[in-house]
């Protein structure tokens, strides 16, 4: 609504309040501040009384949600920094610009703890690139995007996932995560703590780019937001790549009190969560701000979103040396304000003041009560025949995109700067990094729509248990996990109904397990204004895990010599949101059953057998099933399997459920030590058996009622080469 | 002996080469921030990889026009080993110490990938350590790393024994030749596309790269 003079996306409840709790009317450039702070981004006005169910607090958690990042410690001195962020709505208009800034984003939160960024992350939604040329475009400039910032500031890109479905085609989503590392006792908190400190801001110029990027990203995505351009930012990985430099530099000289990244919101919300964590107020001369272009507003300064800018509270008397760090890397730098006791965001041209807004007013938006409602109960669908040549549903299966390979994505990544990755893209179920401590960090991020589309509850559990599984299959402990939770727009009640469920079943299933979440995001408005339609409910989750020993690193190629196949888990009549029967073009009814108890057995003994040193390699089933599982098995290690499916633990089911039904808590492993392995998972009541044995050139399957055969060839051609058939297909 | 790896603003491989000297090798090593180097203490220099100067205007060029190039240009012609990968071949190239230009990759993607490369010369000061003829497993990652030449400079790079290293059985990049490592006449200077400090671990997925340094310091005990 219009409030003095500027188009906001305050409510009337909103602007009564501010009033109310100023006892004044504010100034035109105080409304947009508190219209950026207040903002659904930046806020989480409607999403924190939800989110208050997700357990934060463990044994290794020195930080949890607020910060910029979350902190997890992992013992020997270090300490471990996670965030993610997406940029879902500036990639819809803008897709190299919108991720590229992404990463920016992300890296700016990992080092204003004073962390290095080590890994990255990215969990990426498009439309069907198979049918749609606009998803193709959104695609490709996305990952060029990532590829060019991510591998200009030297941080490489380790894991992600990709899924596809139509209910992207207007609203893609782009998250990127990033993985910091550092030394406990050089932690940085977004903190001024201490009056009189100096307040700098370092990096780039301020401009017109990113203005209004908060609310831009706290309303649907219509056909006319093309003319929202400038609501995208502009990337400069190498401004960047000097600031790392210069922060971390400044960091170890031990002159910061406290640093803040400057994302969404600007400056305002640098300015006022900086000082309200730190319990103070923060004073700011405008005059002081280097401005892109001469006749910039006071309040086109203040919400700005110019990328690769820092804020800096140096202490008192320490000025000359960070002067000095930032001449040495040629970083802009500017004293613009300082650290008063005052409790206020004052906002000063010369000596005349512009804003004064008490802080804690500022940066605590008033929570939004909002109402949900169940949605209408799916019709049932006729269920299918089964297909008489499985083989050619295997190979369908393995070339649709969400399953096939991600070569022609992780190519573009540098993956390897940093000598830490021991498990590259596309070797194991999730990154593997080295630690200076001599123990291994894994990270992982997931998502599943369709699941999460039929039952929010179920599927948001699923998301984190399936992540979870990646962490363990690669011999690692789950530690910690964000969440990020992007849905269409809170007020249509079913959408929020779906946010709120998701939420729950995320917190118990953490519950459960016992992992906390440590950060995470929420990115509503997810929907096409025009046609109406909203994102499937689309939670995806991070989760970090720690590697004991170097040699508990597992990966999913079938080795020569590796041994037996051996399924753990049961296998069940569940093919509800299955990419099978996407496949076939149904929905099914529901996702699959997650029975807490049995994902957490399930999960503890295959990390201990890992452990034991009984597994030669470990593979989670999921997207695609048992058949997708091992033929991805397969191609990783260039070797076919046989394997024999009637003695499979299982509910009475045809052979098409048996192989790509997407039951949770299922493993296939690959062991020396197969009776080990199968009292191991008895011992603890989870079903499991021998299926059969790796090697050879194609892929034998036998069923109950049939049997499948496929030559190792087609099958790696189906899956390896699907992305760039579609993608490039004039290449060879 | 004390190598020097020099940090320019946007490199991001300068840790890791200091790093893989120390750690895997026992050297004494230093990181110099490029306006700070001198000459005096080094037995041999490395121009590291990344994007010196964001890659504005060319990849390498501007590194190329700094003080600390100047230095490395005088080093390289007293005959210390000088090595640059990646980015810094690009520099030597800008340079004027290795013939040629780095172009775009003829699929005009960024490649990150482990290759297999042939030793096509061991009489370099970073190959002496090899066999003619022996296979490496070292990765890449670039965007602009198409060694290209007139036929006539490659002809003469070939009968020169100036081509150090070739990929065996892929080129993604599409470089001509397959040629991914040269050196100038005297031999003391490499540029090489692939990143010896990455196949420095076996739990990286190798230790091949670890040879490219050991010649180094054959070379300079010799």
């Amino acid at each position: 609504m219009l409030v003095g003079d500027i188009e906001t996306t305050l409510t009337p409840e909103e602007t009564q309040y501010a009033r109310q709790q100023l006892g004044r009317e504010p100034s035109a450039l105080e409304w947009a501040m508190i219209d950026a702070e207040w903002s659904e981004h930046c806020s989480y006005k409607s999403s924190k009384p939800v989110l208050k169910q997700l357990p934060t607090t463990g044994n290794r958690v020195l930080l949890g949600p607020g910060y910029d990042s979350g902190v997890v410690d992992i013992g020997d001195g270090y300490v471990l920094t996670l965030h993610i962020e997406s940029h879902n709505h500036p990639s819809a208009i803008d897709p190299y610009g919108g991720a590229a800034t992404g990463i920016g984003g992300v890296v700016r939160d990992i080092l204003c703890m004073g962390t290095t960024p080590i890994a990255l992350m990215d969990a990426l939604k498009f439309g069907d690139i198979t049918r749609s040329d606009h998803s193709k475009w959104i695609m490709k400039n996305v990952i060029r995007g990532i590829a060019d910032y991510g591998n200009c500031i030297g941080v490489p890109t380790v894991t992600g996932e990709i899924e596809f479905d139509e209910c992207y085609e207007r609203n893609c989503l782009v998250d990127v995560a990033c993985l910091g590392l550092g030394r406990k006792d050089e932690l940085l908190l977004a903190e001024a703590t201490n009056p009189d400190d100096s307040v700098y801001l370092i990096g780039g110029s301020t401009g017109r780019d990113g203005i209004h990027g908060a609310t831009f990203a706290s309303r649907t995505l219509a056909a006319d937001s093309e003319k929202e351009r400038s609501a995208v930012q502009i990337p400069d990985p190498f401004t960047k790549k000097l600031i790392i430099e210069a922060t971390l530099e400044a960091s170890r000289a031990g002159i910061l009190r406290g640093c803040k990244d400057l994302g969404g919101g600007g400056l305002t919300t640098g300015l006022s969560e900086i000082a309200d964590k730190g319990g103070s107020g923060i004073e700011v001369y405008l005059e002081k701000i280097p401005i892109r272009e001469s006749d910039m507003s006071p309040i086109e300064t203040l919400i700005s979103e110019s990328q690769e800018r820092m804020l800096l509270v140096v202490k008192r008397g320490s000025e000359e040396i960070l002067h000095q760090i930032m001449r040495k890397y040629g970083v802009t730098y500017s004293r613009i304000g300082g650290v008063t006791s005052t409790c206020a965001v004052i906002v000063k041209r010369s000596e005349q003041m512009l804003a004064s807004l008490p802080t804690g007013f500022l940066a605590n938006a008033p929570i939004i009560h909002r109402d949900s409602r169940l949605p209408r109960v799916r019709k049932p669908e006729a269920e299918p025949p089964v297909p008489e040549n499985l083989g050619k549903v295997l190979l369908n299966l393995l070339a649709s995109p969400t399953i096939a390979s991600k070569e022609w994505v992780f190519r573009q990544y540098d993956h390897e700067v940093g000598i830490r990755t021991v498990a590259k893209p596309g070797e194991a179920d999730a990154a593997v990094l080295r630690l200076p401590s001599g123990k291994l960090a894994a990270i992982k991020v997931d998502g599943n729509a369709r699941f999460c589309d039929l039952d929010p509850y179920v599927g948001g559990a699923s998301v984190l248990a399936e992540c979870c599984r990646n962490i363990v299959a690669v011999g690692a402990e789950p530690v910690a996990f964000l969440d990020h939770c992007q849905f269409g727009d809170p007020n249509d009640e079913e959408i929020f109904w779906a946010f709120s469920m998701a939420v729950k079943g995320i917190a118990d299933f953490a519950r459960a397990i016992s992992l906390p979440c440590v950060g995470g995001k929420v990115s509503f408005y997810n929907q096409d204004e025009d046609t109406g339609r909203a994102i499937k409910s689309s939670p995806v989750m991070t989760v970090l895990g720690i590697v004991e020993r170097p040699e508990h690193v597992t990966k999913s190629a079938l080795r020569k010599d590796g041994g037996a196949v051996v399924v753990a888990g049961k296998t069940k009549r569940e093919l509800g949101g299955s990419e099978y029967y996407h496949l076939l073009g149904l929905n099914g009814v529901t996702p699959p059953a997650l029975d807490f108890e049995v994902e957490k057995n399930t999960q503890a003994v295959v990390l201990e057998c890992i452990r034991n040193g009984f597994v030669s390699a470990c593979h989670d089933c999921s997207k695609g099933g048992l058949g997708v599982a091992l033929a991805e098995m397969c191609v990783a290690g260039g070797r076919g399997a046989t394997v024999d499916l009637r003695n499979l633990p299982r509910d009475e089911t045809r052979d098409d459920e048996l192989l790509f039904s997407e039951s949770n808590s299922r493993f296939l492993l690959a062991t020396n030590e197969p009776e080990n392995v199968l009292n191991a998972l008895r011992s603890r009541n989870v079903p499991a058996a021998t299926l059969g044995t790796g090697g050879g050139d194609s892929l034998d399957i036998i069923l109950p009622h049939g049997r499948l055969q496929a030559d190792l060839n087609a099958v790696q051609a189906a899956y390896a080469t699907s992305l760039e058939r579609i993608l490039e297909p004039w290449q060879k | 002996m004390k190598v020097a790896v020099i940090q320019f603003p946007g490199s991001n491989c300068d840790r890791d080469t200091v790093h893989v000297l120390k750690n895997a090798l026992g050297l004494d090593a230093d990181l110099v921030w490029h306006n700070e180097f001198n000459s005096g203490p080094y037995d041999a220099v490395i121009l590291p990889g990344g994007f010196s100067f964001g890659d504005h205007l060319r990849g390498g060029i501007i590194a190329a026009h700094s003080p600390a190039t100047e230095t490395v240009v005088e080093i390289a012609n007293e005959g210390r080993p000088v090595l640059g990968i990646c980015n810094g071949f690009q520099t030597l190239i800008e340079a004027g110490l290795l013939p040629g230009a780095l172009l775009r990759n003829t699929c005009l993607k960024f490649v990150c990938k482990w290759m297999n490369l042939q030793v096509e010369n061991n009489n370099t000061a970073f190959t002496c350590s090899l066999k003619k003829g022996s296979k490496l497993r070292i990765p890449i990652a670039h965007n602009e790393g198409r060694f290209y030449a007139e036929e006539e400079i490659l002809d003469r790079l070939e009968s020169g024994e100036r081509v150090a290293m070739r990929y065996v059985d892929d080129n993604p990049t599409g470089t001509s030749r397959g040629i991914t490592g040269i050196v100038n006449e005297k031999g003391n200077v490499l540029g090489m596309m692939p990143h010896p400090e990455r196949a420095s671990d076996l739990s990286l997925g190798g230790t091949d790269g670890l040879k490219i340094f050991e010649s180094m310091v054959e070379w300079a005990r010799c």
